[in-house]
């Protein structure tokens, strides 16, 4: 099981021909079952050519047809990316990962709008994030993969370096993760921390939860009244930015606080209340992790 | 990125949102002109700067004749504006607004922003315009009401028309009202602003509707498809540091404490002020090098955070995934000659190569005080700290 991604995941890669695609498709690539799981690319102008022997598609419906492929992750560059998450979206499948930083906020709300009215079935992760991993099945996306090992414990997160942080932390205990999934620093996106919650609490795998927010929004807030009521596993969180002076961005464009909401004290407050157990020192996150397991 | 009250409104009057006539001004004899330009007999002089709540702090002075125009224009042009969004040290006044007087029969709030929970564009409305809002929210969340605009048919007649009734304005500027709304949800979405703020938005005595404020932020993810937009930024009211660490890609906020701390990934940087917070010291800023940072990066980094003369001691935390420690640690070793770092430096490195940055670490004969974890950097770093200044 896991959650989202696993070693049955076929993977296309739109934005495969650019640096950044192909630097992350290699190393992807590399891990675990990578190289059965990483079967197509997609860049309309290169269409019957391959990147290191994955074959090239014009298109992601084609690349589908071709590869069977299920889940898509998206490197494009911030102009394009909007249009090629809908373009995964409109070939139906499971899921995009969209790592791309810097995407406009309008056209990320004409891509949720559209996903929702069209009442499409594909989840969306991101953008600007690092992506999914199940350790020592499938890595789909930035993130270091031999700090992973394979576990019970999930880890969903808004930020990047913070979350490799927890599962460092995590590995070093010798406690293993079924999947880690980070949802991304931006304020219009797809999956998120409640919903990746949901998704681990139907997952046989996974035992207990690390839940990592941070200043900005109040996804932390609704998320943590939704475990009150009916998550059965135990979930440990911590809130980044107890220190951020309001109404400066702290580089996430969701990271900020804005007419006194979104601050940290207030989200740990209401994780607290509805009996998440939660650290305010990011070097404990692991060992508090630890204190909830039977 | 934000932009002056005259800049927006010029945004304004483009997108058809009703204004007073105004003219900028960089002179007491502009101001004076201008009025002489505006005609009638009130005028008000406006500090043009980016922060809020000018008002409050004296920036905002209405003058009864040419010469009072030119006594305001004195005092506000060049002061040292402290409003409570300036924080105590103040903006310099550099540009100013003169303004034609109104009518003022009724104050209202109009407030665009996207709201995060139903991803779409909110209007907020309210009739207590001219206060401060985030105080009217709190004692009459009734008093404020929210439209959440449909991306794909924008701001409807029916629903901008009932908005416009429910603040007070009166039947016949309804029409009038709802127009005004209109054109500013277009003005919102078609220059990707995150923000937009009109307080007050007044009814005149002859029924007008008029923006008397124009408040902008703007998405710095889409101004590369609005250079019409980047010409209005104004860097003197910007942080030097700040604009400088732009330049090299790199997210730099100057904070109050004197711990530096340079960090990859924007949550990681947070969590790190929070670590140092939380051993007794006090962050001197939010440093985010990035996930691709090179050597180059890590040295101009570098160099902003030591040019805050508050900054007595750093701490470096890496968490190397696509980032190699090797690398920063390079980067860190470099920098640290080129401007011969006299300040404790305490670092932190975790992830790909950690064994070969430590060593390079090592190796480079610098006092560089290293740490294992998170934890272990904070204390260290507090510890170097009042070591230093012992």
């Amino acid at each position: 099981m896991s959650i989202l991604i696993d070693k049955n995941t076929r993977v296309v890669t739109q934005g495969i021909t650019g640096n950044t695609g192909q630097f992350h498709t290699r190393t992807s690539r590399e891990y675990a079952n990578g190289r059965a799981c990483y079967v197509a690319g997609v860049n309309p102008k290169r269409a019957g050519e391959n990147f290191e022997g994955i074959p090239i598609f014009g298109t992601v419906r084609e690349a589908k047809q071709q590869t069977g492929v299920n889940v898509s992750v998206v490197y494009v560059p911030p102009a394009g990316a909007a249009g090629a998450i809908l373009e995964a979206v409109e070939a139906d499948l499971d899921l995009v990962i969209c790592i791309t930083e810097g995407i406009p906020v309008r056209d990320m709300v004409a891509v949720r709008d559209r996903m929702k009215k069209e009442k499409r079935r594909t989840l969306l992760l991101g953008p600007n994030c690092p992506g999914a991993i199940t350790p020592e099945e499938l890595k789909i996306g930035i993130m270091p993969g031999h700090i992973h090992r394979k576990g019970r414990v999930g880890v969903v997160s808004r930020s990047g370096t913070l979350t490799y942080e927890a599962v460092g932390q995590l590995t070093e205990l010798g406690i293993g993760q079924s999947s880690a999934v980070g949802i991304g620093g931006d304020p219009v996106n797809g999956l998120k921390h409640i919903d990746v919650l949901k998704l681990f609490n139907d997952d046989p795998q996974t035992d207990a939860v690390i839940m990592i927010g941070e200043i900005g929004g109040g996804d932390e807030e609704t998320a943590a009244r939704w475990v009150k009521e009916h998550m059965k596993k135990p979930v440990v969180g911590f809130i980044a930015g107890v220190t951020a002076p309001p109404g400066k961005r702290m580089g996430h464009a969701g990271a900020i606080i804005s007419g006194g909401k979104g601050t940290a004290q207030e989200k740990l407050a209401v994780m607290e209340e509805c009996g998440i157990k939660v650290t305010r020192n990011p070097a404990e996150m692991g060992k508090l992790l630890k204190s909830v397991l039977k | 990125m934000k932009i002056h009250e005259y800049q927006g409104k010029e945004l304004f009057r483009r997108f058809g949102v009703a204004t007073t006539r105004c003219v900028p001004c960089f002179s007491v004899d502009e101001a004076v002109e201008a009025a002489k330009k505006l005609g009638g007999s009130v005028w008000v002089v406006k500090a043009q700067i980016h922060a809020g709540g000018r008002g409050k702090g004296g920036g905002v002075k209405v003058a009864k004749s040419l010469d009072e125009v030119r006594e305001k224009a004195k005092q506000i042009l060049g002061m040292q504006l402290v409003t409570p969004q300036t924080g105590p040290q103040g903006q310099k006044v550099r540009r100013l607004l003169i303004e034609e007087g109104a009518d003022i029969q009724q104050e209202l709030y109009i407030g665009m922003v996207v709201d995060r929970a139903t991803q779409r564009v909110c209007l907020m409305a309210s009739s207590e315009g001219g206060m401060d809002i985030e105080e009217v929210a709190a004692k009459h969340p009734e008093k404020i009401h929210k439209v959440f605009v449909d991306p794909a048919t924008g701001l409807g007649d029916a629903e901008s028309q009932d908005v416009s009734r429910k603040i007070g304005i009166p039947a016949a500027s309804v029409g009038q009202g709802a127009k005004l709304l209109q054109a500013l949800y277009r003005c919102f979405n078609e220059t990707d602003a995150s923000l937009a703020e009109i307080n007050p938005l007044v009814v005149t005595g002859k029924g007008e509707v008029v923006a008397l404020d124009a408040k902008f932020n703007f998405d710095d993810n889409a101004l590369f498809r609005h250079p019409e937009i980047v010409a209005m930024r104004d860097l003197d009211e910007e942080n030097a540091l700040e604009i400088e660490a732009s330049k090299n890609e790199l997210s730099y906020i100057s904070l109050d404490g004197n711990i530096g701390c340079l960090v990859n990934g924007a949550g990681l940087a947070m969590a790190t002020m929070d670590t140092i917070k939380l051993y007794g010291g006090e962050p001197a800023n939010f440093l985010d090098v990035g996930g691709g940072a090179t050597t180059e990066r890590v040295t101009a980094a570098f160099k902003i955070m030591l040019s805050n003369p508050k900054v007595k001691a750093i701490l470096v935390n890496i968490f190397g995934g696509i980032m190699k420690c090797d690398t920063i640690a390079t980067g860190v070793v470099s920098a640290a000659r080129e401007v011969k770092l006299s300040v404790p430096l305490v670092v932190r490195m975790k992830g790909t190569n950690e064994q070969l940055g430590k060593q390079i670490l090592k190796e480079s004969g610098l006092p560089i005080i290293s740490a294992d974890n998170m934890a272990e950097a904070g204390q260290r770093v507090v510890a170097a700290l009042q070591g230093a200044q012992g």
